[in-house]
């Protein structure tokens, strides 16, 4: 069991990684890698955010949504409804809210954390990143569990990729890179460089 | 984009200020679906369809939507047209909608159809929204295009599932690329192409952030 879990975590974090190998998120993946320390910022936000959305979607989609879903309200025929086509309307739904509330539950309770995360919490409602977990989530079935192990590990990996990358990015600009190139063009080279070692990572399993 | 001509809205957004190679908006789905050229056209007529009718709808209720819960209200508008296609695809085309998986939901959260609906559908009228929605998702499939167009060629040696370069295995002389249906293969094609781009139009170049000094003393540089 436990190596299950183990085993779904690493292969989120490394052979999946959502950003290398899926290409989600990468609006803000290209946008905010130029410092390292608000690409670890961002990267952190997206770990909490995700970690939250992807077993709270799970739970809505069990116990909402599915065929039968709504079975356990008693009401007589409720085992037949499905709600499932308005599962893309209900995940943005719950991912905006719970930024919202994480943003203001931050600002009351944790101030300091929320001085460093403050400016990246509204990008992440936009970010492809969040709402892939729950679909990722969605499409291969997982249960809470895994849902919880999912959504961290993927957060995880996205992170660890845009820290590397704004790792590299403050180096390059010493750099001379051709004209047409510079700035979006060497950065797309770099991703795709990156993207090529994280596939060395296929295959591995516990 | 100074006077908004029904004419300027449409084409500017596919050359001159695309919303991928200049904005860098949307590329979060862009790339996931050019491994091959009908899965990228499909994705292209998604977005083209979600774009110009999200514009169409949010401007059609602009002068109603108060200011502080407008992005709520977009989204939900936006949710909804995905949420159409999505099952429009699953009706009429499964097997095109099981390849596409999780990236036509990603429609919602693209760039692309939010900034739209944000920067252009709140200030002009419909119809001038509708076009401006249609001319970036073109400028957006054009990309796709190019992108699925080169991936597919050289990574099988097909166009549209149709041999173009007759790869070894068939007996044929071409060795297929393997890479090109990679992940990787994607960035380095929009990096490529953005430097093509920016080579054709110069006033687009990023402005370098450090410059190396002038050597002023040359006796010892050498």
């Amino acid at each position: 069991m436990l190596e299950h879990y183990l085993s779904l975590f690493i292969s989120a974090v490394f052979v999946e990684n959502m950003a290398l190998a899926f290409f989600l998120g990468m609006c803000t993946f290209l946008a905010v890698s130029k410092k390292v320390s608000s690409a670890i910022g961002l990267g952190i936000a997206v770990i909490v955010v995700l970690a939250i959305t992807v077993p709270v979607n799970n739970l809505i989609l069990t116990y909402l949504l599915e065929e039968g879903a709504l079975s356990w309200t008693g009401i007589s025929g409720a085992e037949n409804i499905d709600l499932s086509f308005l599962g893309l309307l209900s995940y943005i739904g719950v991912i905006a809210a719970l930024v919202q509330i994480l943003e203001m539950f931050l600002d009351k309770f944790v101030p300091s954390l929320y001085n460093a995360l403050g400016v990246f919490l509204p990008l992440i409602t936009v970010n492809c990143a969040i709402l892939g977990g729950t679909l990722f989530m969605v499409e291969r079935n997982y249960n809470f569990g895994e849902s919880v192990i999912y959504g961290a590990g993927a957060g995880m990996g996205w992170a660890l990729a845009i820290a590397a990358l704004a790792g590299i990015r403050e180096k390059l600009k010493y750099s001379d890179v051709p004209a047409g190139l510079q700035g979006l063009g060497i950065t797309f080279i770099t991703v795709g460089l990156m993207s090529l070692g994280f596939m060395s990572f296929s295959g591995i399993q516990l | 984009m100074s006077a908004a001509t029904p004419k300027g809205v449409l084409i500017t957004p596919i050359f001159k200020n695309n919303p991928i190679a200049l904005q860098i908006l949307g590329i979060c789905s862009a790339l996931a679906v050019t491994s091959s050229m009908s899965v990228s056209l499909v994705m292209a007529l998604a977005v083209i369809a979600v774009t110009a009718f999200s514009n169409l709808f949010v401007s059609l209720i602009r002068n109603h939507i108060p200011s502080s819960i407008r992005i709520i209200v977009q989204m939900t508008i936006i949710a909804s047209l995905v949420i159409v296609v999505d099952q429009v695809l699953k009706a009429y085309a499964y097997e095109m909608s099981k390849q596409l998986s999780v990236f036509v939901g990603l429609i919602i959260t693209n760039c692309i159809v939010m900034g739209r609906a944000e920067a252009f559908a709140m200030q002009n009228g419909p119809v001038l929204s509708f076009l401006d929605g249609v001319g970036n998702g073109l400028g957006y499939g054009v990309i796709l295009l190019i992108v699925g167009f080169f991936r597919e060629l050289l990574g099988s040696g097909s166009l549209f599932g149709i041999t173009i370069l007759t790869p070894v295995q068939d007996g044929g002389w071409y060795v297929p690329n393997g890479l090109m249906l990679l992940p990787p293969s994607a960035f380095f094609v929009i990096g490529l192409f953005i430097w093509v781009l920016r080579s054709v139009q110069p006033e687009q170049v990023e402005e370098n952030e450090f410059k190396m000094k002038e050597n002023t003393q040359p006796k010892e540089a050498v």
